[in-house]
């Protein structure tokens, strides 16, 4: 009974949103203003329906409603509850239902927090989020019903891949879908300024907080991400370049260069149709990420379980969404000429060229993603491109950007003095300088390699300016003391928002460089109570437990003693587990942090003589790596709550824009 | 008014989009992205010399391959494809000499990887530019190659290896290689 009418609630999701997506299109064309209205009941609607069909899914999982396929798949009774709902979206069908649930939470957002909108850009807005509801829902229904009965039920089913049964990746794919699904709003409000022929600052306004809001949560789901690979892969690595991170961060890139194009659009009405193409590319990269994925075209780990007629399917839906926008655009870019001019050396041309980098990288690491496939396509033979060849693109494109990110604050909109902005930025210059080298020398000079001081010099570069340029901003020496407080909160919020989004960069750039340059690796055999020097610590062996029965998995479970300098810091469990269905073995590092580095211990094979292979790593700064993302998204947060952006701001703010523009 | 650099983005997607559909028809006709046919089936291998991955070891030559069958595997610590094949790869002991590659890694990472993963293989040597991975035709890592006494490559696996392919293709071959 639940499948069922979970079904029916997606079918009749499925006929409000060809309502949602039609009648307030026309509406908006012939200004019928009931029409143009419908839009808000059939978001809301739309929303409601496909939450029922989630949680009609969500309730086979929990109580483990063998005879629905997807469950039978998937779960597994002995799976803790957090898994069972967690395993609700760590497969193809249910990850698709929750990618729709995503697209219509958003419509539904507007429609609820949109009072302000113009009802002709709201109607066609919410009709074209619509209209990319209609496909995906056609695709879960025709291609990918999660509901699928099974007769006769199975007594258990098959369990999921041990390696997603992790507290940190239960969470992951909700917030990686906050985040590329998110990017569908620009894109909605994108077609519909181009459908009105009309894109001026109040757009932008309305655009960036749903932008904002997609980007700090992609920017939290990629962190998840990583820190889960750092800690449960187990060779202290984060990041891999693989096609499905990589189908993740090119949405991230264009994400972030819309993110500041918009400012442009907003503050001098410039790069109007620079960033509406800017829009279109951040969704259609987040479809092209969902097609790689889903059709099994190039190879992943992350890889769903692949079927070409999926793959027919969500490609047609790339090409009707971005070919029709891109057509779309390619008619009426024409009329989004023009708008505020501004010296090469301006905010705007920091911002243009931060956009210009930003846009160049994204298409650098989609042309490596795709490259397997464009030369196989071509027969130019067999070509593997690795981690080698991203890194080799990606730190040219990032240390200019990073340079510029810290000036860029600096110059005056419209025409900049690079002079003065260098000068005021010439303590900083020294200050950066200084604690690469003071870095480079408590890690041990000339054995630490050269380029780390260059990453730890850019990482404080921008990181200090941020600060520097928040100082000024609350006029931190140059009033009393006593108003520093107000002049803090009177500050726009999203000057907050930005210095610690920049901030937070830093804080990355420094986790990145340390953790790669200064970690120290040991491994070897050890037998109970041997004990190894790492970094300045000492780790001992104590004894390995065997055995160890846990849920759905049996452990081998070290005791590691850590101590620095004879006193004992932490006790270190990492285990290594096997799980019963799927047969898999995990392992699961043990780290101890300190802020300034992580003792990362992991436990590998037994020996034949008694002895295990251990893998004992210091990684100084990778806590920085994740810690900054944090930091980055709560800028993200503080730049929402600005107050522009509240409801019944934008209609005031539109006419002042104007006025000053 | 249409104005050619307008068109570019769109010109730039529809050739993306012929690509994705070549892709798509290609493995609609059974010719999935992991299934790469090499040109060196029935060809005696590219002779090459190896330094070891594990220092005191002896270097790998081609020469080292004649006269017993073995699988060549090629494996990279960054690869992680690669960690879901390698429990399989033990159970070959004893049925092949199997050899590792370890292709387009540092040295420390691949060890540090073995070390963790534990070690199937009978020979182990570090092709840390891929050089040996242009002469075999790798396109991506795991990959294996059956070779024969004679030297000549028997058979190709460009992905990673299911208990499946093991038990119905390769031991068999292996055997059948062996009399």
């Amino acid at each position: 009974m639940i499948p069922e009418t979970g079904q029916f609630a997606l079918i009749l999701a499925l006929l409000v949103a060809l309502v949602q997506s039609s009648i307030p299109l026309i509406g908006a064309a012939r200004q019928d203003q009931a029409a143009m209205a419908l839009a808000r009941p059939a978001a809301l609607a739309q929303f409601l329906l496909i939450a029922i069909a989630f949680g009609a899914l969500m309730s086979c999982y929990v109580t483990s409603d063998f005879s629905v396929l997807n469950v039978v798949e998937n779960s597994h009774t002995d799976k803790p509850m957090l898994y069972k709902i967690s395993g609700v979206w760590g497969n193809h069908e249910g990850s698709m239902l929750l990618w729709v649930l995503i697209l219509s939470l958003y419509g539904a957002a507007v429609a609820l927090f949109g009072q302000q909108l113009p009802p002709g850009l709201k109607a066609r807005a919410l009709a074209v989020q619509a209209l990319i509801s209609v496909g995906f829902l056609l695709f879960i229904l025709l291609t990918s019903n999660p509901f699928t009965r099974v007769d006769p039920a199975p007594l258990n089913g098959n369990g999921l891949n041990p390696l997603l049964q992790d507290p940190g990746l239960a969470f992951h794919p909700p917030f990686l879908y906050l985040g590329y699904v998110g990017f569908s709003m620009a894109f909605s409000f994108a077609i519909a300024a181009l459908i009105e022929g009309r894109v001026n600052a109040a757009w932008a306004r309305w655009v960036r907080p749903w932008t904002l809001a997609a980007w700090a949560a992609l920017t939290l789901g990629i962190a998840m991400g990583s820190w889960w690979a750092y800690y449960t892969l187990g060779w202290g690595g984060w990041w891999y370049w693989d096609p499905v991170e990589n189908a993740s961060f090119m949405p991230w890139l264009c994400g972030t260069a819309l993110l500041h194009s918009a400012i442009v659009v907003e503050k001098r009405d410039a790069l109007r149709g620079w960033t509406i193409l800017l829009a279109i590319l951040t969704f259609s990269l987040s479809l092209l990420g969902t097609f790689l994925v889903r059709s099994g075209i190039l190879t992943s780990v992350h890889s769903f379980a692949s079927d070409p007629a999926r793959g027919v399917f969500v490609l047609a839906l790339l090409g009707i969404v971005t070919g029709g926008s891109l057509l779309l655009f390619a008619f009426r870019a024409g009329k989004l000429d023009g708008g505020g001019l501004f010296a090469p050396i301006s905010r705007e041309g920091a911002l243009l060229l931060n956009n210009v980098l930003l846009a160049t990288t994204a298409g650098a690491v989609l042309l490596g993603t795709l490259f397997p496939l464009i030369a196989d396509a071509l027969d130019l033979g067999k070509v593997s491109v690795g981690p080698p060849f991203f890194n080799a693109i990606f730190l040219p494109l990032m240390v200019p950007l990073v340079m510029v990110m810290a000036v860029g604050p600096f110059l005056a909109w419209k025409r900049g003095d690079l002079a003065g902005a260098l000068g005021r930025l010439k303590f900083v210059l020294a200050l950066s300088l200084l604690i690469a080298l003071a870095s480079w020398l408590i890690e041990g000079g000339s054995a630490s390699p050269l380029w780390a001081a260059g990453g730890i010099a850019l990482a404080s570069w921008l990181g200090v300016s941020a600060l520097l340029e928040w100082a000024e901003r609350i006029k931190l020496w140059r009033a009393p003391l006593n108003g520093l407080l107000t002049r803090i909160w009177r500050a726009p919020r999203s000057a907050h928002g930005m210095t610690l989004a920049h901030f937070g960069m830093a804080i990355t750039i420094a986790g990145i460089t340390g953790s790669t340059a200064w970690k120290s690796e040991h491994i070897q055999v050890m037998h109970s109570g041997d004990s190894v020097d790492v970094a300045t610590y000492r780790l001992t062996l104590d004894s390995v437990e065997d055995n160890l029965p846990g849920p759905n998995y049996t452990a081998s479970r070290a005791h590691f003693t850590a101590r620095k300098d004879g006193v004992v810091i932490a006790e270190m469990l990492p285990e290594k587990r096997l799980y019963r269905t799927p047969p898999r073995q995990t392992t699961q590092a043990a780290i101890h942090t300190n802020m300034l580095g992580d003792l990362y211990v992991v436990i590998g094979e037994p020996d034949p003589k008694g002895g295990y292979v251990t893998r004992l790593y210091y990684n100084p700064l990778a806590p920085w790596i994740f810690l900054g993302a944090v930091v980055m998204v709560t800028g993200g947060g503080v730049s929402l709550s600005d107050r522009r952006f509240r409801f019944g701001a934008p209609k005031r703010a539109a006419s002042a824009v104007t006025g000053r523009a | 008014m249409l104005r050619w650099p307008v068109l570019v983005p769109l010109a730039c997607f529809l050739l993306l989009f012929g690509f994705f559909t070549l892709r798509l028809v290609k493995m609609n006709h059974g010719d999935m992205p992991n299934d790469i046919t090499t040109v060196l089936i029935d060809k005696q291998i590219p002779p090459f010399a190896l330094p070891p991955l594990f220092e005191g070891k002896p270097a790998l030559t081609s020469g080292d391959l004649a006269g017993k069958v073995t699988l060549v595997n090629f494996f990279a610590s960054w690869c992680i494809p690669c960690r879901a094949e390698h429990p399989l790869l033990a159970t070959l002991a004893g049925k092949v000499n199997l050899v590792g590659i370890a292709y387009k890694n540092e040295a420390s990472d691949a060890r540090a990887w073995i070390g963790a993963m534990g070690n199937p293989y009978q020979a182990i040597a570090l092709d840390r530019d891929g050089r040996l991975g242009i002469d075999f035709g790798v396109y991506g890592v795991p990959e294996s190659y059956l070779i024969d006494r004679q030297g000549r490559i028997r058979y190709a696996w460009k992905k990673p290896f299911d208990p499946d392919e093991i038990r119905d293709t390769l031991l068999p071959l292996i055997a059948e290689l062996s009399k």
